[in-house]
């Protein structure tokens, strides 16, 4: 059992919440974890990326390798893409449709939607339109982001579950159910777009 | 025992919790700063009264913290590495008196300068103290080091440095706690009354046993559960991996199979028996070390003519941090990157956030500026410093905590008249204010911006030493109230603000404006908190 994941996405954008819910299902399950993440200066609206490495052996590196990402979950479609010599032969990007736009030049909607649909493996989804649509707002969309990654994630579903209702617990009920409901859309758009 | 998941920052400062520490001392800076928050926010801290609050800067908290171990408790002193040069005269005095209560030195080095103006490495300066050196290569050992560290600092009554760089720093992990959390020294005063006394007579006496120590620190080392020597079945290489560089070597063999013998120090100095079995059984060694080549230096030599390999012959690259890739392609080993990243991917450099008062501050220099010439804009080190990127590209300088207004009054010396300097309030208490006297005692024509967000904000929105006293320091320390000029920074003042720059920048002496909104980020944490405490009262009634 093994999974390296690229998390990227724009300071502010909270991709930090995935990174701890996942990170608190492994470390429940007895599994090995490691998460490397961004802090300072790059958070001010720049680009932030997490490494996440899962596994039942022991982890040494912090750093995921080049070419060894199982995943590249990405929040903004641009940034999933800054992310591909990551990319294992054969991994999946999941990358969330929804533009963050804070930068003059940033490039083509439309050329960069076929950028990302000439990758071999890949989910595009609106997760913003279906946090809307499942939950009522987009407040859960990172979670609709872990649901759509979570069928290549070499952890059992139910653990993120309980990541979910461990980190969100103390806000209560409404909030932990939110989360479920978002992370269950994310799953059944992937199962069905894959 | 439950692990927790912790950062290695957060991993050191559990440590230092469950050692017994009875106070931390910080400026923050990035990648050192959740120490000193995370001990601020940690219950079983607030009910020991471990103190935790922030210090004005790096050299007042070195010498708080040797303070409290001239009084025999156990304390910790953090910052990052640029921190440890405005702590460096407190530093290396300190590796002559020695500790009495344990005394902890955390640095947080920024190799690869992910937030940082350079990537100095700490272990030369712990070198230059000539005090035992910490480099915890995961969190777990972050944790237990914390502890041996303190142990090793009453030990030998010196200091001790702990080293750690960005990515063990912001990398997570589960960490497995001790059963039991040591209680806190009781206060005792040094035995030898003239222990802290740094006349020469008593200082040359310090230093005798500073250096008759070094053998000790170096036995310590020898026999130390962090250094560790793995025999290997092919000579032909010796790997010598230092802190995280042992990470870097083990990613490249999962099954644990480095055919090579492998030494992995995580203690300096350096256990020299261990070192003189890998260079003599080997052909060849190859040192990896987050940082400077500092080890690989030491055994190569100055002509260069043993077998040693890392980045000094160019088999890892020179500068930035090590990466398991790297690491990979020195070992010969081939990578497959993955696919290239695509033509149309922009850059997403770091921005000031929307509504922001900085904002404001620059688009009215920026057009005065424009009436007098460019290049004469000197700058610090905070969010502000983001105004030398696009749009604004406001200022010219950015070098060091508090440069703004001394390298204003020096250019101003030279003739550049009006030189402005650019400033956060943090900043100003940190290092600017002493440079301000010095232009006030010259009455220097130079004008200082004090851009007043009213927190430490580039770090996550810490408590400004500055708050509710800018004025009164500077009117303390001489700048003649007619010119000082305070307001809030609103968009809507833009004329008005021009304005006073324009008449204070023509002012033939030392003028300080200072423009005051609170830090956007920070009001939203506030608001947050305040509606919390709400809540809380609220449940509570």
């Amino acid at each position: 059992m093994k999974t390296d994941m690229v998390i990227a996405g724009v300071g502010g954008q909270g991709i930090l919440s995935i990174a701890a819910a996942l990170g608190s299902a492994a470390l429940d399950n007895n599994l090995h974890m490691k998460q490397a993440e961004t802090h300072g200066m790059s958070q001010r609206g720049g680009d932030v990326q997490s490494f996440m490495r899962i596994s039942d052996k022991p982890i040494y590196s912090d750093l995921i390798p080049k070419g060894g990402a199982d995943i590249i979950l990405s929040v903004e479609p641009m940034e999933a893409l800054r992310y591909l010599p990551y990319l294992k032969k054969g991994g999946y990007v999941v990358a969330n449709s929804s533009p963050f736009i804070n930068i003059p030049d940033y490039p083509n909607e439309d050329e960069l939607v076929k950028t990302i649909e000439a990758l071999p493996n890949y989910v595009l989804i609106d997760a913003d339109k279906i946090a809307m649509e499942v939950t009522g707002s987009t407040r859960a969309f990172n979670f609709v982001m872990l649901g759509a990654a979570s069928p290549f994630i070499d952890v059992p579903f139910e653990y993120l579950e309980e990541g979910i209702r461990k980190i969100f617990g103390k806000k209560g009920e409404d909030v932990v159910q939110m989360n479920i409901d978002a992370l269950h859309a994310g799953r059944k758009f992937s199962e069905e777009n894959k | 025992m439950q692990k927790s998941l912790l950062l290695g920052v957060e991993a050191i400062a559990q440590g230092a919790i469950d050692a017994g520490m009875s106070g931390v001392y910080a400026y923050p800076g990035t990648p050192s700063t959740e120490i000193t928050e995370y001990i601020q926010h940690s219950k079983i801290a607030n009910e020991r009264k471990i103190h935790s609050e922030w210090s004005a800067n790096e050299k007042t908290a070195m010498e708080t913290a040797l303070g409290m171990s001239y009084a025999g408790k156990r304390t910790m002193v953090c910052m990052k590495h640029v921190g440890l040069n405005v702590a460096a005269d407190c530093f290396m005095n300190a590796a002559i008196t020695g500790a009495n209560g344990g005394m902890i030195v955390t640095i947080a080095d920024d190799p690869s300068m992910h937030s940082s103006q350079n990537e100095q490495d700490s272990r030369v300066y712990g070198k230059f103290a000539m005090i035992p050196i910490l480099e915890p290569s995961n969190q777990q050992e972050a944790y237990d080091m914390t502890r041996f560290g303190f142990e090793l600092s009453e030990a030998f009554g010196t200091p001790v440095m702990m080293r750690i760089t960005t990515r063990l720093a912001h990398s997570r992990a589960g960490v497995e706690p001790v059963a039991e959390i040591a209680a806190e020294n009781e206060m005792h005063l040094p035995e030898d009354k003239q222990q802290f006394v740094l006349l020469p007579g008593i200082a040359r006496r310090r230093y005798k046993l500073l250096l008759s120590n070094q053998e000790k620190f170096e036995a310590a080392s020898e026999d130390s559960q962090f250094n560790q020597y793995t025999e290997g079945s092919d000579k032909s290489l010796g790997v010598i991996a230092c802190g995280l560089g042992y990470n870097y070597l083990m990613e490249n063999y999962p099954n644990g199979d480095c055919p090579f013998p492998v030494l992995k120090v995580s203690q300096y100095p350096l256990p020299r028996k261990m070192m003189e079995k890998i260079t003599s059984e080997c052909d060849k060694v190859m040192v990896l070390e987050e940082g400077y080549p500092v080890v690989e230096e030491l055994l190569k030599g100055y002509l260069g003519k043993e077998a040693v390999i890392g980045r000094l012959d160019g088999t890892l690259s020179r500068d930035g941090e090590l990466t398991p890739d790297m690491v990979a392609k020195a070992l010969g080993m081939e990578v497959e990157e993955g696919m290239a990243i695509p033509d149309l991917v922009a850059a997403r450099p770091p921005a000031l956030c929307v509504g922001c008062s900085h904002h404001d501050v620059y688009k009215a220099l920026n057009e005065v500026i424009a009436e007098y010439g460019e290049g004469r804009v000197f700058s610090d080190i905070g969010c502000y410093t983001l105004g030398a990127l696009p749009p604004y590209r406001a200022i010219n300088t950015c070098v060091d905590m508090g440069a703004s207004i001394t390298m204003a009054k020096g250019a101003a010396d030279a003739g550049l008249i009006p030189a402005v300097a650019m400033i956060g309030d943090s900043t100003f208490t940190h290092s600017g204010m002493t440079g301000l006297l010095d232009a006030i005692n010259e009455n220097s024509p130079i004008t200082v911006i004090i851009s007043d967000n009213e927190s430490i904000s580039m770090t996550g929105g810490q408590k400004s030493s500055a708050k509710g006293k800018l004025e009164a320091i500077c009117e303390g320390l001489g700048v003649d109230p007619e010119h000082i000029k305070v307001f809030t920074s609103l968009p809507k003042k833009h004329e008005e603000v021009k304005d006073i720059i324009r008449k204070e920048c023509d002012y033939q002496g030392v003028s300080v404006i200072i423009p005051r909104r609170i830090c956007v980020q920070k009001n939203v944490r506030d608001q947050k908190i305040k509606k919390a405490m709400k809540a809380k009262a609220a449940a509570k009634a």
